[in-house]
């Protein structure tokens, strides 16, 4: 079989292409370059100005705080479950696979929603944390809760396909050399998938980092405190100080950017290294 | 040792180390993340009891809300059927200036968190704004009515389908086509036979996949919708409302309502794509 | 080269195995998965320093029995000792047996040089030679395998041929005391299979390892080893040396697996076997008597214009270098093959020429199966 290599457009063909451009523009161009526009409409000065505040440092730190915990567990347990998946044959693998992908058709709304069934004041647990004096939902906790439910999928989902793919031979033949668990995770298994979870992480880190919904209904928004990146811009948008709203905005663009230029570096440069048709 | 041997079908035995630890983890960390409060989510709605769930469903806000959502969803991941296989087609087949660019910036929505392209789009779409000044004049108003719901879910479906149709396209043998070409078939005709049939299944996956994104699209929607009862208030608004008064079992019934809704259509769509997969190619 | 061999490197490894005396022994060893019986007891043992094949088609067996002597499955019942260990109780690490495996299992991000180390990087620290030692040893495995300058490269810049020779190295750096290799050469072209053949049996007679080798290529087995099993649907049919297998094949089974094969009624009486009209000298297997099937080599039969035998239409004609395979049918519809040398090729041999087929000698089995 021969695939298709890319023709030079002519007549109807660039009417195709025009369109595509056309919508791309529309659809995902425009909105990018209005967010930098939008910042630096009064100039640069009132552009770092928006950084000063407190308020928004704090929601810059508390954004890297949740990421910091949130991306290294979902990264675990995404080795955890890919070894487990890849590596041994047990009843219930099917199941288990459709409920490491339930996440991703949850509505973020949803995937805060339910910690405040369970947390919340009115929650399963909400009475008793309360008589213990811990609260969840309104705090960093909850936050951290959410990020992690709505980010579930993305390093496991990026190392099962590739690892079910590499099979167990050289895991085996690494048995036979002598090898026990710990060399065989550390010198055999995790280079073989390092550039895939380097590709998970990275993209596990976006979604955390830029998380709405899911934060926005256990967050309580409380500035300086509770506030998120994504939330400090919702605040500051629903206070019409737009050049506020859009500088952080442009700092969350610029994240989303620039994974995604590593993310395709990554692509061109490893990608027989990385799960072939998992982009996500 | 014992445990194995005694359930011989339930575990493969195998010499590498790790099963019950990775295990462990796993279901432990599943059921904390993800079962138990997904439990909450289908406990919790019939707390006060069966009738109370129905009324709050069948409240005419909540049908509107659900109505606006799932119909808004259906008619963007049409609308991106349609200009994501245009833009797979153009990005596999032609060789033009600026192709690889355009095929990273079709990531972009993944990736751009959904607030930041909420306030873009709320801005770009207002009566003022850069797309809103030129509709204005003709009448037309997106920012604040349903059309800037259905907007905000067109700009986040779009990669959905484009990444799932590529790999088809490229695939496609160039042969087959060529074959077509030689006995004659005409441009569309050639589409038509050759093409659709082989890049179907991709395109119905790739639709159900914006849809079921689309349903439950918060971030980007809530900032150009405008938020009117009845007419711009989407379903995942309506469970923050519910819960910012405090009604866990009302909230927890939207949300249950949505999720049921929603593997429904998805459930419709696969039934759908094996039919299609069943009748050949 | 012969730095590598077993006993000089290691002499306490040496003393503790006593010398180069590993016999290994496999008893009654049974093994199912789920429903299917891959092993049905299978006993035989290799003496210390044999080069021993296991020969059978696909689902015989064979695969599995060397996975159980490896370790990599648990049998469902028997024994497997070396000498005086019984190696179902200890972990592969234990055993201490060299693998290569089919697909060979390289690992992809490590040199030549490193995959070769790995299975003495791995040692605890107490046994593991000093980085030195491994640097030498790796050197000299690289010389065997005659890939000395390939240390740096990668398993995906190396051919079918040289990722096999890497294989093997890794196996052999950690002085296995059982070299197991599940079908080496499957993968490879037939040329380079040839090649390698010749130059596994001179590792094997250099380093001095006790070596056993699954195949479902009977030249192969037969062209390499010292003692041949021949498995089927995991039971042992016969082991023996390959001369052994080929002039007194225990079964029916054997015999066709041995080689291509024609099959003729007759009639057995002493070591005769009486056809219509003719009748040829018998091998007879313990058990077989009266009316029953005779089998025979296509390089045992002659064919000839007139005279006794059997009737028979040529219905093609090869020609194989030096040999001219003929196709023939009976008028039952019965097909037979003939390997004449071309020398001795008959006048008038063409498709549609009517001949006598006579075998010169024959085989008879207890459970030949009737054509």
């Amino acid at each position: 079989m021969r695939t298709m290599v890319p023709e030079k457009p002519k007549g109807f063909a660039w009417l195709v292409v025009g369109a595509a451009a056309l919508w791309m523009g529309l659809a995902i161009l425009l909105p990018l370059v209005s967010v930098f526009v939008e910042a630096f409409r009064q100039g640069a000065a009132a552009y770092f100005a928006s950084f000063q505040d407190p308020d928004a440092q704090a929601a810059i730190k508390l954004t890297l705080q949740v990421a910091l915990v949130a991306v290294p567990l979902n990264a675990l347990f995404g080795l955890a479950a890919a070894w487990l998946i890849a590596k041994f044959e047990f009843a219930g693998k099917g199941l288990l696979l459709t409920l490491i992908d339930l996440p991703f058709s949850l509505s973020p709304v949803i995937s805060g929603l339910v910690w405040v069934l369970v947390f919340g004041a009115n929650g399963w647990f909400g009475p008793l944390l309360d008589q213990l004096g811990v609260r969840i939902i309104f705090t960093y906790t909850g936050i951290l809760l959410a990020t992690i439910l709505v980010t579930f999928p993305f390093v496991a989902r990026e190392l099962i396909p590739l690892m079910q793919a590499q099979g167990t031979d050289e895991e085996t033949a690494a048995v036979t050399l002598g090898a026990g668990g710990r060399d065989i995770v550390w010198r055999v298994t995790l280079p073989n998938i390092a550039w895939a979870l380097v590709y998970g992480v990275l993209l596990c880190n976006a979604r955390a980092m830029g998380e709405f919904g899911a934060v926005s209904v256990v967050s309580g928004h409380i500035r300086g405190l509770t506030d998120t990146m994504p939330l400090h811009v919702e605040a500051l948008y629903n206070d019409y100080n737009f050049v506020a709203a859009f500088a952080v905005a442009s700092l969350l663009a610029g994240l989303a950017l620039v994974t995604l230029a590593v993310k395709t570096l990554l692509e061109w440069r490893f990608s027989s290294e990385l799960a072939s048709g998992a982009r996500r | 040792m014992a445990l194995t041997l005694s359930l011989p079908r339930l575990r493969e035995p195998s010499v590498l180390p790790g099963f019950w630890p990775a295990l462990g983890f796993t279901v432990a960390y599943l059921s904390l993340i993800v079962l138990i409060p997904l439990a909450a989510l289908i406990a919790r709605p019939w707390e006060h009891g069966l009738a109370d769930f129905w009324r709050t469903v069948t409240d005419s806000r909540v049908l509107a809300a659900l109505r606006l959502s799932f119909g808004a969803a259906f008619i963007a991941s049409l609308v991106n059927l349609v200009m994501g296989l245009i833009t797979a087609w153009a990005l596999v087949r032609y060789d033009f200036p600026g192709r690889r660019l355009l095929d990273a910036m079709v990531d972009v929505p993944f990736a751009l968190p959904t607030a930041v392209a909420g306030i873009a789009l709320a801005t770009l779409y207002a009566p003022n704004g850069w797309i809103g000044a030129l509709l204005a004049p003709l009448g037309v108003k997106v920012a604040y009515t349903p059309l800037g719901v259905l907007v905000a879910l067109i700009a986040v479906g779009l990669p959905f389908i484009v990444r799932s149709v590529q790999p088809v396209l490229q695939d496609l043998d160039a042969e087959i086509e060529e074959a077509a070409l030689t006995l004659g078939a005409g441009r569309w005709r050639r589409i038509r036979t050759v093409v659709l049939p082989a890049v179907a299944p991709a395109l119905v996956t790739g639709f159900s996949l914006a849809f079921a994104r689309a349903v439950g699209e918060y971030g980007s929607v809530i900032f150009i919708a405008g938020n009117m009862p009845l007419r711009s208030e989407i379903a995942p608004l309506l469970i923050v409302i519910k819960l910012s008064q405090f009604d866990y079992a009302g909230a927890a019934a939207v949300g249950l309502a949505m999720l049921v809704l929603s593997f429904a259509a998805l459930l419709v769509i696969n039934i759908g794509q094996a039919l299609l997969l069943r009748r050949g190619r | 080269m012969s730095g590598v061999s077993q006993a000089s490197s290691h002499p306490a490894r040496a003393a503790e195995d006593g010398g180069r005396a590993q016999g290994l022994a496999v008893k009654d060893v049974a093994k199912r998965f789920g429903r299917f019986p891959a092993l049905k007891g299978v006993s035989i043992s290799a003496e210390p320093g044999e080069f021993l094949a296991l020969l059978g088609p696909s689902g015989s067996g064979k695969t599995t029995l060397l996975r159980i002597i490896a370790g990599l499955e648990t049998p469902d019942a028997g024994t497997v000792f070396l000498q005086s260990e019984d190696f179902l109780a200890q972990t592969p690490r234990e055993r201490r047996v060299g693998m290569v495996f089919q697909s060979y299992a390289l690992f992809r991000h490590m040199t030549v040089a490193k995959n070769i180390a790995f299975g003495l990087e791995v040692l605890p620290r107490a046994q593991r030679p000093r980085k030195a030692e491994i640097k030498a040893r790796v050197k000299q495995l690289l010389a065997l395998i005659q890939l000395e300058d390939l240390g740096g490269r990668y398993p995906r810049q190396l051919s079918g041929g040289q990722q096999q020779r890497v294989a093997l190295a890794r196996a052999l750096a950690i002085e296995p005391r059982v070299l197991l290799l599940d079908e080496p050469f499957g993968a490879l072209d037939a040329k380079v299979r040839k090649e390698l053949r010749y130059w596994l049996r001179r590792i094997h007679d250099e380093t001095g390892v006790t070596t056993i080798f699954v195949t479902h290529d009977q030249e192969e087995a037969m062209d390499l080893a010292d003692r041949v099993a021949v498995l089927k649907e995991g039971r042992i049919e016969q082991v023996g040396a390959p001369e052994a297998l080929h002039e007194h094949p225990a079964s029916a089974f054997v015999f066709d697996f041995l080689g291509e094969s024609n099959r003729l009624p007759c009639h057995l009486s002493g070591d005769l076997a009486a056809f219509d009209g003719f009748s040829a000298p018998a091998v007879v297997a313990p058990g077989a008597s009266g009316n029953t099937t005779a089998w025979f080599r296509p390089h045992e039969t002659e064919l000839s214009g007139e005279g006794p035998g059997l009737g028979v239409t040529v219905t093609g004609v090869h020609n194989q270098g030096g040999l001219v395979r003929v196709d023939l049918s009976a008028a039952d519809g019965s097909t037979f093959e003939v390997d004449l040398p071309r020398v001795s090729r008959p006048t008038g041999l063409g498709v549609g020429a009517q001949l006598k087929l006579r075998p010169r000698r024959v085989f008879v089995f207890a459970d030949a199966p009737v054509p």
